[in-house]
């Protein structure tokens, strides 16, 4: 169940997706053609700004594109009652972002194992 | 025109021997069943006469509901062979041609409404999201102004046109599967009337339908699947009518980003 704000939440965070999804798909091309090891992956992406800001702007807008859309999912497909969707959407939001985030951050900041 | 008259519903008149199978469900809110009659087959038969001669001839208490026979008035919609029809204007054997029918017409009350007896639909929750939907007109000149000129050309009245010509008979109400999965969800014939509205320039408060659009069971939960405009049997496209007031809503929140609307003359 949508109200404007949720609709433009999650058209917008579709606008964002867009060239960001254009843009992963051409760095696994790059990556798997180029025969990229994960070591030499990570040399690039430590330490860059540009790969946090790019992965995390990615992490943000599917998490909130696919709290709201499993939301409208679970009231109209599952009957979901009402007063649990909020937390619901919550929750999912709040999973994808925690897994996302620390993922994005493993791979540029985080401290190599 | 079917040719058919009031009374001409083929009854006790010497007819052909051909008869057919028509399934009716009878019953009421608490459930019910398929009762099957045999029904004397005409030309120019409609699916309202197969009906009408069921509850004059074999059965009279069999409850539905009927006004125009033309139309007109919206009150005849019912669920043939599966599909939300104007059965005074649906000819019996166009029915026949749809697939697993066997011959068979099955005829059900509206899709997405509380039952009140045999085909008979309550229609209160159908017009009550009328009024949810603010479709209700809010004047903008006293009796004492001039009435206001209308440019039949304009881009807001061809707009406004193209939805006006709603006989509120429930059928896209029924075909809706959002409506089916979502109770909250005005439906598009309110939403219709609610475009319709924010397209008439006599209409004086375009906030409010905007307001009412985009709250929870708003326009925003259309999935655009586009049974509505399927089946509207008037070939009227509320899909579209949805769209616009989506695209409006985006717009008057976002004017930078989107453009802002342009104004009133």
């Amino acid at each position: 169940m949508l109200d404007f704000n949720l609709y433009m939440a999650q058209r917008l965070s579709a606008l964002v997706m867009i060239p960001l999804t254009l843009g992963h798909i051409a760095v696994m091309v790059y990556a798997i053609d180029g025969g990229l090891t994960a070591g030499e992956i990570l040399g690039r992406t430590q330490g860059s700004l540009g790969w946090f800001l790019f992965y995390g702007l990615f992490v943000v807008s599917v998490s909130v594109h696919a709290a709201i859309g499993l939301r409208v999912i679970a009231y109209e497909a599952f009957g979901m009652p009402r007063r649990h969707l909020p937390m619901l959407t919550f929750c999912i939001a709040t999973v994808l972002l925690t897994m996302g985030l620390r993922a994005v951050w493993a791979v540029t900041y985080g401290v190599a194992a | 025109m079917d040719g058919s008259t009031a009374g001409d519903i083929g009854g006790g008149e010497a007819g052909t021997d051909a008869r057919l199978t028509v399934d009716v469900w009878r019953g009421d809110s608490d459930g019910g069943a398929y009762q099957t009659f045999e029904v004397p087959a005409y030309e120019s038969q409609t699916v309202l006469d197969l009906v009408s001669w069921i509850q004059q001839y074999a059965d009279p208490t069999l409850t539905y509901r009927f006004a125009c026979r033309v139309g007109m008035c919206g009150s005849c919609a019912m669920m043939v062979n599966g599909v939300p029809r104007w059965t005074c204007r649906t000819h019996v054997r166009r029915v026949l041609g749809d697939e697993a029918t066997e011959g068979r017409v099955k005829i059900a009350p509206l899709r997405n409404l509380p039952v009140i007896q045999d085909l008979a639909t309550d229609m209160d929750p159908f017009f009550d999201k009328w009024v949810k939907a603010e479709a209700v007109h809010h004047p903008s000149r006293g009796r004492e102004d001039a009435i206001e000129r209308i440019d039949p050309t304009s881009e807001e009245r061809q707009a406004a046109d193209a939805g006006i010509e709603c006989i509120n008979c429930s059928i896209c109400y029924a075909a809706c599967d959002t409506v089916t999965m979502n109770e909250d969800y005005l439906g598009p014939a309110a939403l219709q009337r609610a475009w319709t509205l924010l397209n008439d320039a006599r209409d004086g408060d375009r906030d409010a339908v905007l307001d009412a659009v985009s709250d929870k069971g708003g326009c925003h939960n259309c999935h655009s699947i586009g049974s509505c405009t399927a089946y509207c049997p008037n070939g009227l496209n509320p899909m579209a009518a949805i769209a616009g007031l989506k695209r409006e809503t985006a717009r008057r929140s976002v004017p930078w980003l989107l453009g802002r609307r342009k104004a009133r003359d």
